[in-house]
Formats: C-alpha cells, sequence, structure tokens
C-alpha cells in the first residue's frame, strides 16, 4: 500500500488519480502510524516552505516524514515534497527544512525574458515534464536529473537508493510522468539490501 | 528552457463544450472528458475550461464535470468562470484542478486574488482579463467584464501589474477585438502585459492559424497561448501548431 502524505499542503487529487490510473492502491492520510506501516511513502506539496513546515509540526508528522525518508522503503518526494527534504530554503526569510538531503534551495535570479514562477514543460535528460516553481535546489552529489531555467543549472530529481525526489510534477506530466511514476512502484520495497 | 504552452480553451454550457464568436451563436461541439483526453492525448500541454454560462446565470461551477477531467488527463488544467468565492477556489481545486481562472470576481474584488494565493499558492491563481481597445485609458486598452458586457474604465496595463503585485501567478490577456475573429492574436496588448509584469502570460483570442502562434510567441513575449476554434472545428491539430512552432524554432514539447 502506498501512504500519501496529506499535510494541508495543496491538491493531492492529482497525486491520487495518477497511482489510480495505474492500478495502484493508495491511500491519503496523516495518521503518522500509518505512514510508517506504508510499503511506500509519496510526500508532495505544493506553497511555500514555512507553511509547509509549519503544517508538519502542527500535524506532529516531522519525525514520521524524515523516518519514512530515511527508512530505505521507496519514498518520493514531489515539488515542495523535494525542497523540503534538503536542509535549509531561502524562501520566507529563509527556512530550516528536514535535512534529509544536504543541500539548498534559492530562489530563481531576475532575468528578463524568464518569468517566475516558472511554469511549463522542461527537458530532465531527453524528457519533458511539467514544472510549477519559483524556487530550485542546487545541484548535489544525489541529482539524478538536471534542468535548467534563468540560467541556472538546477536538481530536477534527486535518487538516493529508494529515495526519489522531482522538482516537476510526474503526476501532470502525462505519458512520461505515469512512466516515472510506474517505475518508480516497481522499486523493491524490501529494506535496503539493494541500495 | 520551458517549452512555449499550447492550450486547447474549452467553453462549458451546460455540460457541452460550445463555440461561439463573442459569446453569441453557440454551437455545441461535443463531450468535454472526451475532448480534454483527446487534446490531451494529441499534444495539450495544459487545458483551460470556462463555465461560460456560470456567471451569467449566477450558477456554481460544474465540480462534478472537474473531477472527471481530472480523473481523465494526466496534464494541467485551470477552470475559470462561476468562482465566486474562496471557498468556491477551494472546491475546484480539491477536485483535481491545478488552477483557478478569476475574472469579474478579481475586478469587483481584487483581494480575492491575494487570499487566493495565501490559500494555495499563486501558482494556483490565475488572473483572466478581456480588454479591449480604447481611447480611455493609458495603454489604449480598457478592462471589460462579465463576457464583455461591462466597460469598467480600467487600464489594462495598470489591472496586470497590481494583480502581479496581488499574488497572481499567471495571466490570461483574451483580448475582445480579437476573439472569434481567427486573424491572429492581438499582438500589442499581449506584449504591453507580457513586459509590465513578471509573471507568465498567456495569449487569448483570434488564433486562427499555425503561424499565429509563431507569431505571438516570438513577437509578444506570451509563455503560452490558448487555441480553440481552429482546433474544434477539426481543420488544425495541435500538433500542426507545434510543427509550424518546431520549424520556427520556437522551443516546443513534441514528444506526449
Amino acid at each position: 500500500m502506498t501512504a500519501i502524505i496529506d499535510y494541508r499542503a495543496g491538491n493531492l487529487t492529482s497525486v491520487r488519480n495518477a497511482f489510480a490510473a495505474l492500478g495502484a492502491e493508495a491511500v491519503v492520510t496523516r495518521d503518522p502510524a500509518a505512514i510508517a506501516s506504508a510499503d511506500r511513502v509519496v510526500f508532495p506539496g505544493v506553497g511555500a516552505a514555512r507553511s509547509a513546515m509549519d503544517n508538519l509540526s502542527e500535524l506532529g508528522l516531522v519525525n514520521a516524514v524524515k523516518s519514512a525518508a530515511m527508512s530505505g522503503r521507496p519514498f518520493l518526494g514531489i515539488c515542495l515534497g523535494m525542497q523540503i527534504l534538503f536542509d535549509h530554503s531561502d524562501e520566507d526569510g529563509g527556512v530550516d527544512t528536514l535535512g534529509v538531503l544536504r543541500g539548498r534551495v534559492m530562489r530563481f535570479p531576475r532575468v528578463p525574458g524568464f518569468k517566475v514562477p516558472a511554469i511549463g514543460w522542461n527537458d530532465v535528460g531527453g524528457r519533458e515534464y511539467y514544472f510549477v516553481h519559483s524556487y530550485y535546489a542546487e545541484l548535489v552529489p544525489e541529482t539524478a536529473g538536471v534542468a535548467e531555467y534563468a540560467g541556472v543549472r538546477f536538481t530536477a530529481m534527486v535518487k538516493k537508493g529508494r529515495l526519489w525526489a522531482c522538482q516537476f510534477h510526474p503526476e501532470k506530466s502525462g505519458r512520461v510522468g505515469l512512466e516515472l511514476l510506474e517505475e518508480w512502484l516497481k522499486l523493491d520495497n524490501d529494506g535496503c539490501a539493494k541500495c | 528552457m520551458l517549452t512555449k504552452r499550447v492550450i486547447p480553451c474549452l467553453d462549458v454550457r451546460n455540460g457541452r463544450v460550445t463555440k461561439g464568436v463573442k459569446f453569441k451563436n453557440n454551437v455545441d461541439l461535443g463531450d468535454p472528458v472526451e475532448m480534454a483526453v483527446g487534446y490531451s492525448e494529441g499534444g495539450a500541454d495544459e487545458l483551460v475550461f470556462y463555465d461560460i454560462t456560470a456567471s451569467a446565470e449566477g450558477r456554481p461551477i460544474d465540480i462534478g464535470m472537474v473531477e472527471a477531467v481530472a480523473r481523465a488527463v494526466r496534464i494541467p488544467f485551470a477552470v475559470g468562470g462561476g468562482i465566486s468565492s474562496l471557498a468556491d477556489m477551494e472546491r475546484v481545486i480539491l477536485a483535481g484542478a491545478e488552477k483557478i481562472s478569476v475574472n469579474s470576481l478579481a475586478v469587483r474584488n481584487p483581494q480575492i486574488i491575494a487570499e487566493g494565493a495565501r490559500a494555495f499558492g499563486r501558482q494556483c491563481v490565475v488572473l483572466g482579463m478581456d480588454p479591449v481597445r480604447s481611447g480611455k485609458t493609458p495603454s489604449g486598452y480598457e478592462i471589460t467584464t462579465r463576457g464583455y458586457r461591462d466597460f469598467t474604465g480600467m487600464d489594462a496595463v495598470e489591472w496586470a501589474r497590481r494583480a502581479a503585485d496581488l499574488g497572481t501567478g499567471e495571466i490570461v490577456v483574451n483580448s475582445v477585438d480579437a476573439d472569434g475573429t481567427r486573424e491572429g492574436f492581438e499582438l500589442e496588448i499581449t506584449r504591453l502585459v507580457a513586459e509590465a509584469v513578471d509573471v507568465p502570460v498567456v495569449a487569448s483570442g483570434g488564433a486562427g492559424r499555425p503561424e499565429h502562434f509563431v507569431t505571438v510567441f516570438r513577437e509578444a513575449r506570451a509563455d503560452a497561448a490558448i487555441v480553440a476554434g481552429m482546433i474544434h472545428s477539426g481543420e488544425f491539430t495541435i500538433a500542426s501548431i507545434k510543427d509550424a512552432m518546431r520549424d520556427a524554432g520556437v522551443p516546443v514539447r513534441m514528444s506526449w
């Protein structure tokens, strides 16, 4: 069973619909016990880093998310759910985030002709995915996919064993997005032996 | 590099997609969910639905249709029309839409933009505007509302700046003069708005041939453009628009 973490950070309907389209059983939950016992965990997110962190604290989910991300079980962060896995975000005047991954999240520079938020389809290793974001994660050793905007090369995807996270929205990236979710669903969930 | 987006627009009346010129002579075009799936599979980068009769009739948005579209397509879509409160916005988002488009509502109550952006993130709040050429405002374009029925005296470029400051994540510039003509987008107002704000600008109204997209992306700095009648009629496909863009060197998503 796949748990989709609900921490009042945006619309989870699209994520649930995408898993349903793949025939995967997924539940939307904010129960730490359900997250701890799920085979797979999806950590979505839309909105701002500070309110996301505040919501996680209020709902008592900070440890549940960190434990799941570091458990070796398949874990998938999406958009803001990727950004706040890093140590720090410059958003909202600077916010310390979950620190599951080392790295910093920054705002796109002001460059004429490059609108922010960056909204639309961008290339990641020859495939195009749908992005919506004003902040980006710097390149880190775990970066597994790179995209470029406003003169910046940034982390579009990270992979650390079975911990995957993407800046783009696979649930809204058409066929290529579904293919990525399908690949993630095929990851073993038998501990971390093959990490 | 982000690609330039091609966005089919579906005007929905009583659960059916319709097309009319300047809100008149509406013709039934089909089922919204079937058409959404068809366009999604045909290369649409996004979709937008306007519940065109909702505001005139004071009827709320058709949530069942939003849910059905969200289940059926895997690309982003926006919904506009019939939204009169933050609660309406929330219902549409929870039903599975990525974005809500506000138009007349934002003119009446600009703070709804800030409230929506705070509640759902600015990427969820799209400002739709219907500017018409006018001698009465500094930019030469005046905002109309309620399906071009009312003139507001508001300057289109000033309104765009204000909406961006309030927190809109995107602005759709739907030219009243070009709408339904199929003679090409209105380049001047599109470019004026695109140059005035930092958020993405979507050109709307007037698309009739694939070359019109090349022109609006190259000359008016649009980030996306709306297509309706020329593909609804079956005369052109999204692929033919995208082929023209690619051939002209406009960045475009070619595999789907």
